[in-house]
């Protein structure tokens, strides 16, 4: 499905290397995660993939389902199933969030050829998945993020994410910030919409959320590249003993 | 004697100012109407006189030159040819009052009549008139701290306007509609609104007046009375034009006024209000949006005169292509005004580097227990916001509309009518999409 080969990637304005030399499959109906230091460049991945201005890529390809992803726009890469929920969701004071789902839904609806949804059907569907991710309908009549707690704004990614139905799902961190409770919330979510033909990318710090969304690789992330990879139990190693042994063990 | 040489500088420029004033003056003809309204617009004509012409040396006019506000030939603007607008404020039940170039026109306008209002205009109105005591009065009285000649001048040659007494709850807005046909026509409109005490009245004005307009509002607001006044300039590139607001405010009384302006080449929007009786609120709002050589000035000035009145000042512009967007605007708290709460805020949006918004806050305050803010400034839109509406499928075109339409929404808060408001909102995302490239 998402394909990254070889994937050389600098900042625009400076000479800053960060993805060095980058290459991971992700094939369809599966879950993968991405886990490594603080600065070794995985929300630029996220962000690279999702169409963020302000990196130049310097090598290599990224494809989604066999088509170049790199020369989109990123609502063309949105309406082709992207879909990145951020590290750091951003208010938007002066759009409600509802103008904003609608708008994107059909926005994507459009772009593929399809009808525009409904207000009606769009209030429905929009207040059962909220209801799920026991987001109050109050929250969804204020602007896009604006006063939304931290966790709120992680939930509020994935309602998204629910109400789009993309294909590819990228998880930046989403559960920084959640508390415990909502953590489980959000991988129902997650989970609720794992299907032979979606799949997940999933950055984390931490192996809490991979006991509710079971990956099946785990891949670490060093320095702009994936230096090892392998199943959960890569994980758990990573949250016993940190990354001093993997990045010893691949120096060596 | 050589009397010239001892005079200052300054004494020298302000006798020329005033010698070039009078001249000016002798070109006019006062229009013809009833003996009081005669003697008034002779005043006005004497505060002229006195305060001289403006220009660009004066502290309120160095931003915007006056000079094509002023000048005998009046540029020609073409007629904005409205094919694909929808008229404005559909499905809103009000009275019509139609002016064309200026002028009053009887046959397409309602019956000048209602419950609670008395409605007239002043090119037809009689010797005896309640107006008499009104008219002229609060420009003149607007003449201080700041000087306001061209409202004077407006006082003084206005040929037409409606005069309107409020005396109950007026549900049914009174609707100004500024038709132009003459591609060279100079309208001058003064229109005066009374709200005996208790009395409520929504007045709408719009339309494009004439290529080149000056239209003045006086607005008394008695006890507990409410005026909400919503504005929109029309869409004509050439247009220029300036208004000027006066509006007194009575013991808790409210006004509100929102203004809309989409191009024109010049505009000036100049408002003084007073709140002069305790628990008093002033809301002044103003959304405009112009490319090229829109220029467009808002110069507010609010007066807390007494304890616990209420104001806010919210202006946004949103600019491209090399406009120009000026905002000059000033609280002021006198002594007696304890517990004043005073807001005033200024944005403008850049679409583009050419452009250039010249602000000039200022808070002028005698009482020691007040809460006074204000702030100003001018951006571009965030490409963090932009990036994020992208990436879950909002087209660029569409996500920038939505971050325009956010930017200004705050002054849409200010229109009470949600009609109305939504109105405003569809008219404005009409002139985004023609204009987000
Ligand atoms: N726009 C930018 N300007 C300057 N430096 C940048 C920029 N974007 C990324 N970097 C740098 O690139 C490196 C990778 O950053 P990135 O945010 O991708 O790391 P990360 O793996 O997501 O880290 P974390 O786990 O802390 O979220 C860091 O050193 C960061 O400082
Ligand atoms: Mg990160």
């Amino acid at each position: 499905m998402l394909e990254i080969n070889n994937l050389h990637v600098k900042l625009e304005n400076e000479d800053k290397q960060i993805l060095k030399g980058l290459s991971l499959t992700v094939e369809p109906g599966s879950v993968h995660a991405i886990m490594g230091p603080n600065g070794s460049g995985k929300s630029t991945l996220s962000y690279v993939l999702s169409g963020r201005d302000g990196y130049e890529v310097t090598e290599g390809t990224a494809t989604l389902d066999g088509e170049d992803l790199l020369d989109a726009e990123p609502e063309d890469r949105a309406a082709r199933g992207l879909f990145l929920a951020f590290q750091y969701p951003v208010e938007i004071p002066g759009v409600g969030n509802m103008t904003f789902l609608r708008t994107a839904l059909n926005a994507q609806r459009k772009a593929r050829g399809e009808a525009e949804i409904s207000s009606g059907d769009f209030l429905k569907l929009v207040r059962a998945k909220a209801k799920d991710l026991k987001i109050d309908a109050e929250m969804l009549k204020r602007p896009v993020n604006v006063g939304f707690s931290g966790g709120e704004k992680k939930r509020n990614e994935i309602l998204q994410m629910a109400m789009l139905e993309p294909k590819m799902c990228i998880l930046d961190e989403t559960d920084s910030g959640l508390d415990v409770d909502a953590m489980k919330l959000v991988s129902d979510g997650v989970n609720a919409l794992r299907a032979p033909d979606r799949a997940f990318l999933v950055i984390t710090h931490y192996q809490r959320l991979l006991d509710h969304i079971k990956p099946d690789v785990v891949h670490i992330m060093a320095a702009g590249r994936i230096i090892k990879s392998g199943g959960p139990e890569l994980a758990l190693e990573v949250e016993k003993n940190g990354y001093a042994d993997i990045l010893a063990e691949v120096e060596a | 004697m050589n009397t010239a040489a001892a005079k200052s500088p300054r004494a020298a420029r302000r006798e020329a100012r005033q010698a070039s004033t009078a001249a000016f003056l002798e070109t006019l003809t006062l229009p013809d109407g009833p003996a009081w309204l005669t003697g008034l617009r002779k005043e006005a004509l004497a505060r002229v006189a006195d305060l001289t012409l403006p220009d660009r040396r004066d502290e309120y006019w160095s931003y915007t030159n006056p000079d094509r506000l002023i000048a005998h030939d009046i540029r020609p603007a073409e007629v904005f040819k409205i094919t694909d607008e929808p008229p404005m404020y559909q499905g809103i039940d009000r009275l019509k009052l139609v002016f064309v170039d200026g002028v009053f026109d009887a046959d397409a306008s309602d019956p000048l009549d209602g419950e609670g209002v008395e409605i007239s205009h002043l090119s037809e109105a009689g010797d005896i008139h309640w107006a008499k005591d009104l008219y002229g009065s609060l420009e003149a009285a607007g003449q201080k701290p700041v000087a306001r000649p061209l409202a004077a001048l407006n006082t003084a040659l206005a040929k037409d306007g409606v005069l309107i007494r409020v005396t109950g709850k007026v549900s049914r807005p009174v609707s100004l509609i500024y038709y132009r046909e003459a591609e060279d026509a100079e309208a001058v409109l003064h229109n005066v609104v009374k709200l005996e005490p208790g009395a409520e009245l929504t007045l709408l004005e719009n339309g494009p007046v004439a290529a080149r307009s000056s239209i003045c509002l006086e607005a008394e607001i008695g006890e507990d009375a409410v005026l909400h006044h919503v504005r929109t300039m029309g869409r004509d590139h050439e247009r220029k034009g300036i208004t000027n607001l006066f509006a007194r405010v009575g013991k808790g009384g409210l006004f509100k006024s929102f203004s809309l302006s989409m191009n024109g080449r010049l505009m000036r929007n100049e408002a003084m209000v007073w709140l002069t009786g305790e628990g008093g609120s002033a809301h002044l709002a103003g959304a405009a949006m112009g490319d090229g050589t829109f220029h467009h000035d808002d110069t507010v000035f609010i007066a807390h005169e007494a304890p616990g009145c209420e104001s806010r000042q919210v202006y946004k512009k949103v600019l491209r292509d090399g406009a120009v967007g000026v905002f000059q605007g000033k609280i002021l708290v006198e002594q007696a005004a304890q517990l004043t709460d005073g807001y005033q805020l200024s944005q403008s949006l850049l679409m583009d580097e050419n452009c250039q918004f010249l602000a000039k806050p200022e808070l002028e305050i005698y009482a020691d227990n007040v809460k006074c803010s204000h702030g100003s400034t001018s951006g571009e839109i965030s490409p963090d916001h932009m990036f994020y509406l992208r990436s879950r499928g909002v087209s660029e075109e569409e996500a920038k509309l939505l971050l325009v339409l956010a930017f200004l929404a705050e002054t849409l808060d200010e229109i009470s009518n949600e009609h109305i408001a939504e109105d405003m909102r569809l008219r404005l995302r009409r002139w985004l999409e023609k204009h987000t490239h």
